[in-house]
């Protein structure tokens, strides 16, 4: 049996929308400790901690932390590679006249 | 702080005297976990000093429990602001394991099994302060409580107290560890509401 | 209904939200209706965060589901009781109407079904994992979408089973939604079958094959929602077209 301890990265969107404009679940990430290309959304979550840490499903790399202070956070995404956000062309495309 | 809803009181808590500010006290003992729970079977267990020369002393599950054993009764206070009076252990003290060990090191790496790290300067871990338990409340420490053995570091915030403690790496320069580079503060006193970088 | 198309949307902040209404559910399941001034409308399957905030400081924050499209600034959350829960017990026996609660949101850009979507969908529930999956039955309906659907509902027993009269009226009237249940503890007199988990045989027969590139989306505890998916995978399912969400016991 496994743990069952930790939750989806969808979990991620409300603590994280406090300091970005991006929903991070409908986001694609990369891992930077194994590579695997996937949705944020399938991270797992442990979040019974001093902050909350999201792992690649795949090797359990560190891919988010996330710290929350009163007045401050820390927000740590090194281990992942990318974040591939969806956008849409009348977002920050301007067109040559 | 928020708004108040009226009625709503949370988790049982009283905040008694003898306990450091912005803690409220627990009987059950919280599990908390920042990644899956490492299962570390004793007979491939060890423990390994690493000195700042790169020496190593190791010992196996049965070296620990042919060590001088401590049992400790003391108070852990976590950051996320529980604390739990009067918890038993048994272990070996640090400064057992020291005795052997050559260093002009002050700072002190813990990690763990699961790719665990936290930092504590040297002298904490000395001076009958700090211990590696595998014995909680007269029976084997549970694997979600870090067994089978964690560091015991009671005078600072629990995350200090490594759970699945594989080694202490000792440094001539602090490095911070899993969530000292995350926020958190790099010595971690409850009694002076070190939580965070620059409290 | 305004709702992010993208991944960008505005920064989040507390919003202060009041009860307005409750229903009854099941003997530990409500559904509690309230007003969210400035709520700027979501998609089914997003999710708010309610936050508690004690007269010393103390702060308690969850994660709920949505129950169903928004009425103007009316949300609705369908909360189960959670014993020795810290949150959940609070909203279902002591939040009185007109009382605060601070509310985030609409969050959620991955679980979350668009009516303007044609593949068929599977949607997979264990216990309250349905609210969510409710959300997007109800939203195809609203919006007069013809999407196949098939919900496969895991309970503990009928009496567990939210939101039963409207499934079963749905089930008759909603052309092209199928509802089947998966008892695990007590089945209703007359069923066929044995109390069990979910397993192959249940999916199979309840959801779609692979080939129609149908979008699955499961809900619930950590453990069902490992078992429901890799059951998926394993029958074929592309990996990014399983959708999940589960959800701890956090209370």
């Amino acid at each position: 049996m496994t743990d069952m301890t930790y939750l989806d990265g969808n979990m991620l969107d409300g603590p994280l929308r406090e300091l970005l404009a991006v929903d991070l679940s409908a986001t694609t990430g990369r891992c930077d400790n194994c590579g695997m290309v996937g949705p944020m959304a399938g991270l797992h979550v442990y979040s019974h901690a001093p902050g909350l840490v999201g792992r690649c499903p795949a090797c359990t790399g560190v891919m988010v932390r996330l710290v929350r202070a009163p007045e401050r956070a820390w927000l740590d995404l090194r281990g992942t590679t990318y974040l591939q956000v969806p956008m849409t062309m009348e977002q920050g495309v301007r067109a040559p006249r | 702080m928020g708004i108040v809803s009226p009625g709503f009181q949370g988790r049982p808590r009283s905040s008694a005297p003898d306990l450091p500010p912005g803690q409220y006290l627990t009987e059950d003992f919280p599990v908390l976990s920042a990644g899956p729970t490492p299962r570390v079977p004793t007979d491939t267990w060890e423990f390994v000093l690493t000195t700042e020369t790169g020496a190593e002393h190791r010992w196996s599950w049965a070296e620990l429990m042919n060590l001088p054993q401590d049992t400790p009764t003391v108070d852990l206070h976590c950051v996320t602001r529980w604390s739990k009076l009067g918890t038993t252990w048994q272990g070996v003290s640090l400064d057992t394991l020291f005795d052997a060990v050559d260093t002009d090191a002050r700072y002190a790496l813990a990690h763990s099994y699961g790719g665990y790290t936290t930092n504590l300067p040297l002298d904490d871990l000395r001076g009958g302060r700090a211990w590696v338990v595998h014995t909680y409340d007269g029976g084997p420490l549970p694997a979600e409580h870090g067994g089978p053995a964690r560091l015991l570091v009671p005078h600072l915030y629990l995350w200090k107290s490594a759970k699945w403690v594989r080694g202490i790496r000792l440094l001539v320069d602090d490095r911070p560890g899993f969530w000292e580079t995350a926020g958190y503060h790099d010595y971690g006193d409850p009694w002076r509401e070190q939580r965070y970088q620059g409290d | 209904m305004a709702a992010p198309t993208t991944g960008r949307v505005a920064p989040l902040t507390w919003r202060v939200a009041r009860l307005v209404e409750r229903r009854i559910e099941t003997p530990t399941a409500q559904t509690l209706l309230l007003d969210v001034p400035g709520w700027p409308g979501h998609l089914p399957g997003q999710h708010v965060d309610l936050r508690l905030t004690a007269p010393d400081g103390y702060q308690a924050a969850r994660s709920y589901s949505l129950a169903g499209p928004a009425d103007g600034e009316r949300i609705e959350v369908t909360v189960q009781r959670v014993p020795d829960g810290e949150v959940s017990p609070y909203l279902v026996d002591t939040w009185t109407e007109g009382d605060p609660v601070e509310v985030r949101g609409p969050v959620g850009g991955w679980f979350v079904w668009r009516t303007d979507e044609t593949a068929p969908v599977l949607l997979v529930a264990g216990g309250s994992g349905v609210v969510p999956l409710m959300a997007m039955v109800r939203a195809r309906r609203a919006a007069g979408s013809r999407t196949p659907f098939r919900l496969i509902y895991s309970a503990r027993t009928p009496d567990d089973v939210i939101y039963a009269d409207e499934l079963r009226r749905r089930a008759r009237d909603d052309q092209g939604l199928d509802v089947a249940y998966v008892y695990t503890r007590q089945a209703p007199d007359g069923w066929r079958g044995e109390p069990h988990r979910i397993g192959l045989a249940d999916v199979n027969s309840h959801g779609w094959p692979p080939d129609l590139e149908p979008l699955c989306y499961v809900c619930g505890p950590t453990g069902f929602v490992e078992t429901v998916a890799d059951l998926l995978v394993g029958l074929g399912h592309p990996t990014r077209r399983v959708r999940t969400e589960r959800f701890g016991p956090t209370g």
